[in-house]
């Protein structure tokens, strides 16, 4: 349990919200869609920061204009990964931004353990910090 | 026959008491090649906007004609010298003129310059031609440069921001929203363990970015080692409890270069990912700063302390969104730029206009918005934007409606003076911001339902009721001084 106001990990654009049900999902796909991104689904168990890389559940959707085929696709890595982290991102092509646009959780595991803070005292009174996930001690596909 | 008419001579009297002689002097700029009506600026020139207002008997074409001389090469008079020169390329030349509309007595005068009048990758140098002398001129009661086009050929001489609004959303992890942020407040007197404690609550409530404020530097009552120290783990204890990256911009203003690169180096020990300086160090110490960052993956917030002695009053001096094009070039990957809806001066339409040139690949000639060219950036980094000053939760849509996505949203007094503690602070402004932004992609009508969808919002949020209860009525509606020529802007209430 974390004890941040939400209890949960608060990373994307919508995690200080209830979750967002499979129809608020579609609404924010289907506003992606009409900018003309591209949407992915993303699932990870190490939801560390600084984890940039999370599992890609197959390529981004570049030429899938109907958010329901979308919304298939974050049902069958539901179904695969029911407790891993799983986020919808949006990619934007367009010169000059050509990054993510859009990104939001809508899978977690029941229970979220967060994150520890590790001070190494250095010189003087520096200290080297490390966010160290309780997760992570255990092999992946073990921690949740 | 002319007599010297600059700052400090001797002959001042005489020559006010002579004013016909005066005004002959100031035709000689026109006589000198200063005007020319036919001119077609060149896809290389730099292009300048000035509004002046002449004193009384002088014509505004031979006023124009005056700023581009003393702009460029001109003196008080002909010197035989300009011969061993390709002296038409070095003088600027003023080439349009016309009333400003509303405003009797002062005229907008199109200025172009030639490339060869400015040094590669120097706002210093940029800067001392355009405004060195010509702002003292005696025939002029008053100029302001109202807008400047700088041409690609030397935007391309310039590094522009270290990091780019871009890649720091790709550091930071956060994208399809504003950045939250707040000032830590009392802006002076607290301890650097005090001063830890309130971006401790902040950041773990929900805020990005936490920030010291402008003249926050090192004073008696705490040493900058100290608040680095004390800040920096708070950031990392936020950022533990939340899972987030978390920032706080740790403002190394100081009386050298040296002592800045000092503290910027202690900043970067200690894992800040962000630095702060202020507008005021000036255009070579900023140019210095991005050349830091940029060589230490750090992003550069810039705050525009001292902006408003000249940026605010329309007659004289330097609109804001010239210094916002200058900054852009010189460097800063944050840079305030008002609210529009906050306690700070800022008709929406011309604020909005800063934005499109910190954020614009090519800003579009847009009058209402004071934007007088259009403006190739030439694929130069983006700067984030930052509202900063006396808003709160409950102007959420406003600001989302006003501004979008790209920019960071500062409640300093909104998140630290909330009844419940600013950890529930910062929760309000979290979940009012999500809300509406959810609400905004599905398709509502934010200005006109945003009261509403907060409202709704605050049902399961008892922060964000609180906030909404203690400053919804709040607004600070009044006329803005800097406002457009070409447009009726009310202030947003």
């Amino acid at each position: 349990m974390m004890t941040n106001p939400t209890g949960r990990i608060t990373q994307g654009q919508f995690s200080f919200l209830p979750d967002l049900t499979d129809e608020e999902i579609t609404a924010q796909i289907d506003y992606g869609l009409r900018k003309g991104y591209a949407w992915s689904v993303e699932y990870t168990d190490d939801p560390h920061p600084r984890n940039t890389y999370w599992e890609m559940f197959g390529m981004p959707m570049f030429d899938l204009a109907d958010p329901a085929g979308v919304m298939m696709e974050l049902q069958a890595c539901r179904k695969t990964f029911p407790n891993h982290y799983i986020r919808m991102m949006a990619f934007d092509s367009t010169r000059n931004v050509e990054t993510i646009a859009m990104s939001f959780i809508v899978n977690r595991p029941a229970n979220e353990p967060g994150f520890g803070l590790v001070r190494q005292e250095t010189n003087g009174r520096t200290v080297r910090y490390t966010v160290h996930s309780y997760a992570t001690d255990q092999p992946e596909a073990k921690r949740y | 026959m002319n007599k010297p008419h600059e700052p400090g001579s001797t002959e001042i009297a005489e020559i006010t008491d002579k004013k016909k002689r005066y005004s002959a002097g100031v035709l000689k700029y026109r006589q000198m090649g200063y005007w020319n009506g036919d001119y077609v600026p060149k896809d290389t020139d730099v292009l300048c906007l000035f509004r002046i207002t002449p004193q009384e008997g002088v014509d505004p074409i031979e006023a124009a004609a005056a700023v581009a001389g003393e702009s460029s090469t001109a003196t008080w008079t002909v010197v035989w010298t300009d011969r061993l020169t390709a002296c038409d390329s070095y003088r600027a030349k003023a080439y349009k003129v016309e009333p400003v509309p509303g405003n009797p007595g002062q005229y907008f005068a199109w200025v172009a310059y030639d490339l060869i009048l400015f040094e590669e990758g120097s706002i210093a140098n940029m800067t001392a031609s355009l405004i060195g002398n010509v702002f003292s001129f005696k025939p002029l009661k008053a100029a302001r440069l109202e807008d400047i086009r700088v041409p690609v050929a030397y935007v391309k001489t310039f590094k522009g921001p270290p990091t780019g609004l871009i890649v720091e959303r790709e550091r930071l992890d956060k994208f399809g929203r504003p950045l939250l942020g707040a000032t830590t407040k009392p802006k002076l007197g607290l301890s650097g363990r005090n001063y830890g404690r309130v971006v401790y609550e902040g950041l773990k409530g929900g805020l990005d970015f936490m920030k010291d404020d402008e003249n926050i530097n090192s004073q008696p009552f705490m040493h900058w080692r100290d608040r680095f120290l004390y800040v920096m783990d708070a950031v990392n204890k936020a950022s533990a409890a939340t899972g987030e990256v978390k920032g706080s911009y740790l403002n190394v203003t100081a009386g050298t270069m040296e002592e800045m690169y000092r503290r910027a180096d202690f900043a970067k020990e200690l894992g800040s990912v962000i630095v702060m300086v202020d507008l005021v160090i000036g255009y070579t110490a900023i140019q210095s700063m991005a050349e830091w960052c940029r060589a230490n993956d750090m992003i550069m917030h810039m705050h525009r302390a001292g902006h408003g002695t000249y940026t605010r009053q329309k007659n004289h001096g330097v609109s804001f969104r010239v210094i916002a094009k200058w900054l852009r070039l010189a460097g800063c990957d944050h840079l305030h730029t008002g609210t529009a809806v906050g306690k700070l001066e800022g008709d929406p339409m011309t604020v909005q206009g800063y934005y499109n040139v910190c954020r614009d690949s090519v800003t579009k000639t847009d009058y209402p918005r004071g934007l007088y060219f259009d403006q190739d950036w030439a694929d130069l980094k983006k700067v984030m934007p930052v509202a900063s000053g006396g808003i709160h939760a409950g102007q959420m849509h406003q600001l989302i409606d006003l501004f979008g996505d790209d920019v960071v949203l500062q409640f300093g007094g909104g998140t630290i003076g909330h009844p419940a503690g600013i950890q529930a602070g910062a929760v309000a402004n979290r979940v009012a911001l999500e809300c509406m932004v959810k609400a905004r992609n599905e398709g509502k009508d934010i200005l006109n339902e945003g009261p509403d969808i907060l409202r709704k919002a605050a049902q399961s949020c008892t922060p964000l009721k609180q906030a909404l209860d203690t400053w919804g009525e709040i607004s600070f509606n009044y006329a803005s001084t800097d406002t457009s020529d070409y447009a009726v802007t009310p202030a947003v209430a």
